[in-house]
C-alpha cells in the first residue's frame, strides 16, 4: 500500500490546488466581459474562445486536467478530491492577504473545515488496493 | 410553458454536477486501469504515456463528459451567480463522487474519507457566503 507520497507527487497535488482555482477565476472574469449566454445566443460560446481571460483560464484548466489525471493514476478519487477543494482556500486567502478583503467568521470556518478535510485524507492511504480488479483491468485495458 | 428561473438554474446546476461526477469517475477508472503514469513513462517515454492515456476508452469517455461539463458550466455561470452555482456544483459533485467512488470504483471510503467529504461540502458552502 502506498502511504508515503514522493515529493513529485506532492508537487502534483499542489498544482491541482492552484491551477483549478486560479483558472476558474480567469474564466469568470472573461465570461463577465463576454456577456450572458443563453439558448438564443449560443454563438457567444465561440466568441468567448477569443477572450484573453477565457484563454488563460482554459490553459490553466488544461494544466489542472493533466495534473489531476496524473494524480488519479496513483491515488483514489476520494483521496484527490480534498486537494481540489483546497483551491477555494487559496482563493479566499489570496483575497484576504493580497487584495486585503475582509473574511467573515463563516469563511474562516469554511477554510478550517477544508484544511481539516485535507488533513483527514492525507493521514490515510492514498490508494485502495484490490489486486483482483486491477489484474482484470490490466488485461482489458492495455 | 416557461420554467421558473429557480427551476431553470437548479436544473443547470444538477446537470453540470452529474456530468462532472460521470466524467471524474470514468477518468479515475481509466487511470486505475492504466496504472501509475510515472512507471509507464519510465518504460515508454512521455509520448507513449500520452498515447496510452488518449487511447484508453474510459479516459476518453470521461474527458468527453468533462468537455461537456466545461461548456455547460459556462452556460450555468451565465444564468446563475457564481456565488450560488460555484459552491452548489462543487458540493453536489463532491457528494456524488464519494458515493460513485464507493459503488463504482470500489474505493474504501472509510469514516475518515466520509468525514473529509462532509467537511469539504460544508466548507465550500461557508466559503461562498
Amino acid at each position: 500500500m502506498k502511504h508515503v507520497l514522493k515529493p513529485s507527487q506532492y508537487a502534483i497535488l499542489l498544482a491541482i490546488m492552484l491551477t483549478a482555482s486560479v483558472g476558474d477565476s480567469f474564466l469568470k472574469r472573461g465570461m463577465e466581459q463576454v456577456g450572458a449566454v443563453n439558448m438564443h445566443h449560443l454563438g457567444l460560446l465561440w466568441h468567448a474562445l477569443f477572450n484573453p481571460y477565457v484563454d488563460i483560464g482554459i490553459l490553466l484548466l488544461i494544466g489542472f486536467f493533466a495534473t489531476y489525471t496524473t494524480a488519479l493514476s496513483w491515488a483514489d478519487l476520494t483521496f484527490v478530491m480534498p486537494a481540489t477543494a483546497f483551491g477555494y482556500v487559496v482563493i479566499a486567502l489570496m483575497g484576504r492577504y493580497w487584495l486585503h478583503e475582509h473574511l467573515s467568521l463563516s469563511r474562516w470556518i469554511g477554510i478550517l473545515l477544508i484544511v481539516c478535510a485535507v488533513g483527514f485524507v492525507a493521514g490515510g492511504p492514498s490508494r485502495t488496493e484490490h489486486p483482483e480488479l486491477d489484474q482484470m483491468d490490466a488485461g482489458a485495458g492495455r | 410553458m416557461t420554467l421558473s428561473p429557480v427551476v431553470h438554474v437548479w436544473s443547470a446546476i444538477l446537470f453540470v454536477a452529474a456530468l462532472a461526477v460521470i466524467g471524474e469517475v470514468m477518468i479515475a477508472s481509466g487511470m486505475r486501469q492504466l496504472g501509475d503514469l510515472d512507471d509507464i513513462r519510465a518504460l515508454h517515454g512521455l509520448g507513449g504515456t500520452i498515447g496510452s492515456v488518449l487511447t484508453n476508452a474510459r479516459f476518453v469517455t470521461g474527458a468527453l463528459c468533462m468537455a461537456l461539463n466545461f461548456f455547460s458550466m459556462l452556460f450555468a455561470l451565465s444564468i446563475a451567480n457564481l456565488s450560488l452555482a460555484g459552491p452548489a456544483i462543487a458540493a453536489l459533485t463532491y457528494i456524488g463522487n464519494a458515493i460513485a467512488a464507493k459503488f463504482f470504483l470500489h474505493e474504501k471510503v472509510d469514516r475518515r474519507r466520509w468525514l473529509a467529504t462532509i467537511c469539504v461540502v460544508v466548507g465550500v458552502i461557508l466559503l461562498a457566503r
